[in-house]
């Protein structure tokens, strides 16, 4: 692989607080490596502000591979940047070339208020999954592990849905700033395995009326969500979400 | 003199009886007992979930926006249990004896005995949660090898096990949440812990979104805040992860126990250049498939494909032919970096080496025609049909891997080198998993207990949630028993005041300091002076020097250190300074245990002490203890002596040859 160095200018969202108005902000990048991830440009680019006694650019991060979902950046226009099924921590700089120019901002959503320049609290999120995101089974009550067969099929379906990271970046990308992807891959993932049948009406009616509670929209059926989704979750969820919350209202008995 | 309480009666019976004595807590008097949970990885989450379900009055703090972020989400190949589904001869006892016997028989007996009996509960909890393991089609549990073992006994996830077990934890934990019996404070982090009469008895946490310092009272508090590889700057560890934690417990009398075990892992993503923030681990389940080889000829400059067969060393396999490519974590380290310093190494810096999935993947292109009956199968679609199998078992992890170097691991060999991954030592603890101090209990990673000198692959997830789900439920019911007459001591106590006083007085030193250095600069030193003199390979000369070298830089850290913005608001600066203080006291110590102990044993390589062809030499005779560490005044610490004994497990020489 060839490695190269580059000039960039950033423009990039500065807000003190949520109550704060916050404005973009034009900074320069000097001589950053193709091999740098995104945010190792932005350590490099915060150290400089450290050193001039300006204030670094708060952003959110932590396993820096990928899996935790800390990080949200929007990035020219795109949750998590350029790359395909890339967070923003594994986006490297040789996505980008010499002389460009990165506009940077955070998840932009009525859910998800702005904490600090990039940073913004999700923990709407946590309290979808409190609303049913789970299956109720106190430990030591386990029987078995492999008394349970589950079809493979359907395990690698549930699987595939549990990898969501929650990250946030279906809600960024969504016009509507809907949180369907986040919530039918959970609805799914515990539909899909037999040990989630009996809460299934529940879960689903559930999870989905805090989603609404806590001010995300609706789903068009537009597929940003999966499309810029670092995952990959597929929008074959929303579909099984919505026809497990029909189902779940046409017997529900209360 | 430390007490480990150690239950009496044979290993077998130890914990039933212990369960069988223990007092418990009516659920009455539950609901008026106040547990704090400090962390929210496997084994913080799965402690916090259980003692929510059993009634008791659960406050759990993570430094993350939410509970599901701690860094268990990470971990990638797997998690052990002594199911023996596979029928290949695994027990309790092969589960207890690999753990003894990878740790360099350094571990206590009776704990890692409990971890091994525990352990085929946890699966069927995971199971019960919703976790999505990988199945068979038939519909049952898959199994894979991992390193330091003859049986397939870990269970997994694709390469995200640790993710979806942290979510399945996660999901308890919400639950409990939701139903009123944990209360969870996300980017809290705590600052210090609360002592009255000796006891714990809360903590000192800054909210970190406004930076108010919040006093929490609490019966019993719970250090679940993983390890502290980020002593090293660079590691596999998350940019937060951190011993502040455990350290403030460590100010407060806790013992800290074996610092300087530290695990390097022997696939790592190599270091690319003075950027680098972080190292990517790829998994040990690569081993499994992956050979390891270098060129056998010195500086070698050809690319992997050029090298013909004849001319590779596959060393690991040349050098222990009963393990081969999965001997433990330490062996295959030490292996990689003698190479590469006698000159094999490859790519561009010479520090790394190959780990080639080409045989791997034409033998699974072979099993799968095989299965479908095909003939006249071309070469080219052999190694296509493998390269489908490969992608399923570790598809996330090449992703990963081209995703970073840019290069495409399926066409050529991954370039991997050692990295600083896990720490075996840390807060000491008896078998009910408390520390020295009353009422303050470690789980997880952040106590020292199971693993010994070296911690075998897929064991970290294990004792997370065996901690948390298993052994932490009974043994804290066992103190809290006695606790029942104590009423919840209200925050104004002068005990909370001093320790909040003390808190706010180190945040006003950073913002007084107004030096001219970031806090990165000085973590990336302190990292550098650890790896040269407390990483893969330590000597006396270089032990003292970088003890001397850290006392110099703290020094330099607390008179020129440069901490923008205010106390009272979002400050990530802040955060770090307040971490990489505690990691300038932690390095020393380490150095100073790292001295101490003039023998080799796992993860911790005395140049002195050696065999003939370069394996770790224990020193039994003088070394078969527990270093646990107190503190008495910034650098200054007595050593105390917990004696290892071995009823079961014969220490031996390691051989896997």
């Amino acid at each position: 692989m060839e490695h190269y160095n580059m000039n960039l200018t950033l423009k990039v969202w500065r807000q003190k607080n949520k109550n704060d108005q916050g404005k973009f902000e034009t900074l320069q990048a000097k001589n950053i490596s193709s091999e740098m991830s995104f945010l190792e440009m932005f350590d490099v680019v915060n150290e400089e502000l450290i050193n001039e006694g300006k204030d670094p650019i708060a952003f959110d991060h932590d396993c820096r591979e990928g899996i935790c979902g800390m990080c949200s950046m929007h990035i020219n226009g795109r949750a998590h940047g350029p790359w395909d099924g890339t967070t923003t921590c594994q986006l490297h700089m040789r996505a980008f070339k010499d002389g460009d120019t990165i506009t940077v901002e955070p998840w932009r959503a009525g859910a998800f208020p702005v904490v600090k320049d990039l940073t913004v609290d999700r923990s709407a999120f946590d309290r979808i999954i409190e609303a049913g995101g789970y299956i109720s089974v106190n430990t030591g009550n386990a029987q078995d592990a492999n008394c349970i067969p589950v079809d493979k099929t359907k395990a690698d379906l549930a699987f595939a849905a549990a990898a969501c990271i929650g990250c946030g970046a279906c809600v960024a990308a969504c016009k509507n700033s809907s949180a369907m992807l986040f919530v039918s891959a959970k609805v799914s993932q515990l539909a899909l395995l037999p040990q989630g049948h009996p809460e299934k009406h529940s879960r689903a009616l559930n999870m989905v009326a805090q989603m609404d509670k806590e001010g995300f929209g609706s789903c068009t059926n537009t597929g940003a969500c999966e499309a810029e989704c670092p995952k990959e979750i597929s929008l074959t969820n929303i579909a099984r979400l919505n026809r497990e919350f029909i189902g779940a209202g046409l017997s529900s008995e209360k | 003199m430390l007490d480990s309480k150690i239950p009496k009666g044979s290993l077998n019976s130890k914990w039933e009886d212990y369960k069988g004595h223990c007092k418990l807590v009516n659920p009455a008097n539950k609901r008026s007992l106040e547990v704090i949970v400090v962390g929210t990885g496997l084994a913080g989450a799965s402690a916090a979930a259980s003692l929510g379900e059993l009634g008791y009055k659960v406050k759990a703090f993570c430094f993350q926006d939410s509970p599901r972020r701690a860094h268990s989400i990470a971990a990638q190949g797997g998690i052990n249990a002594a199911k023996n589904y596979q029928n290949d001869g695994d027990s309790v006892f092969r589960l207890f004896y690999d753990t003894v016997k990878g740790g360099d028989y350094r571990a206590r007996e009776a704990n890692v005995h409990r971890l091994a009996e525990v352990s085929g509960n946890i699966i069927d909890q995971c199971v019960a949660q919703g976790v999505p393991f990988a199945r068979e089609y038939g519909g049952l549990l898959s199994n894979r090898s991992f390193g330091g073992t003859q049986v397939q006994r870990t269970f997994y996830a694709a390469g995200q096990t640790g993710q979806q077990l942290l979510l399945g934890a996660y999901s308890a934990l919400e639950r409990q949440v939701a139903l009123g019996n944990v209360k969870m404070y996300n980017r809290h982090e705590m600052l210090d812990i609360v002592k009255i009469d000796g006891k714990a008895r809360g903590i000192i946490a800054r909210n970190l979104i406004n930076g108010e310092l919040e006093r929490h009272f609490g019966h019993a508090v719970l250090i679940c805040s993983g390890g502290y590889g980020n002593v090293f700057f660079l590691s596999t560890n998350a940019m937060g992860s951190n011993v502040t934690a455990a350290w403030k417990a460590t100010k407060n009398g806790a013992y800290f126990a074996n610092p300087c075990f530290t695990q390097i892992h022997p696939t790592c993503i190599p270091v690319s250049g003075d950027h680098q923030s972080k190292l990517t681990l790829m998994s040990e389940s690569l081993r499994n498939d992956g050979r390891i080889w270098v060129p056998k000829k010195q500086n070698d400059t050809r690319k992997a494909g050029d090298i013909p067969e004849e001319e590779r060393d596959y060393y690991l396999e040349r050098r222990y032919p009963a393990f081969g490519n999965l001997v433990p974590r330490d062996v295959a380290s030490r292996a990689a970096k003698e190479r590469c310093d006698a000159g094999y190494g490859v790519g561009t810096s010479k520090q790394a080496v190959f780990l080639d999935f080409a045989a791997a993947i034409e033998r699974y292109g072979n099993i799968e025609v095989g299965k479908r009956q095909m003939s006249n199968v071309s070469k080219e679609e052999i190694i296509k049909l493998g390269k489908e199998v490969v992608a399923e078992k570790y598809g996330n992890l090449f992703d990963m891997y081209a995703k970073i170097t840019g290069e495409n691991p399926y066409e050529t060999p991954m370039r991997i080198y050692p990295a600083v991954h896990y720490t075996m030592g840390g807060l000491w603890v008896d078998y009910e998993l408390g520390t020295t101090v009353p009422g303050l209990y470690s789980l997880g990673e952040a106590n020292f207990s199971d693993h010994g000198a070296n911690r075998l692959g897929a064991s970290a997830l294990m004792q997370g949630l065996a901690d948390g789900y298993f052994v932490i439920p009974y043994t804290v019911g066992n103190y809290l028993a006695d606790e029942i007459r104590t009423k919840a001591i209200p925050t104004d106590h002068p005990a909370f005041v001093e320790a909040e006083k003390k808190v706010r007085d180190t945040i006003n030193k950073f913002f007084a300091i107004k030096g001219t250095k970031s806090v990165d600069f000085y973590h990336k030193k302190l990292g550098k002076i650890m790896w040269d003199k407390c990483g893969m390979a330590r000597n006396e000369q270089g032990l003292k020097e970088a003890i001397q070298e850290i006392k110099a830089l703290r020094a330099e850290f607390w008179s020129n250190v440069r901490v923008p913005g205010e106390a009272n608001e979002f400050n990530p600066e802040l955060e770090k300074a307040g971490r990489v203080a505690d990691f300038l006291e932690l390095g020393e110590l380490m150095c100073l245990d790292a001295l101490n102990r003039r023998e080799s044993c796992g993860g911790h390589f005395r140049e002195e002490s050696q065999t003939e062809d370069g394996e770790a030499k224990r020193d039994d005779e003088n070394f078969s203890y527990v270093a646990a560490w107190e503190y008495k005044g910034e650098g200054q610490y007595e050593l105390h002596k917990e004696p290892l004994v071995f009823e079961e497990c014969k220490p031996t020489q390691r051989s896997y040859k």
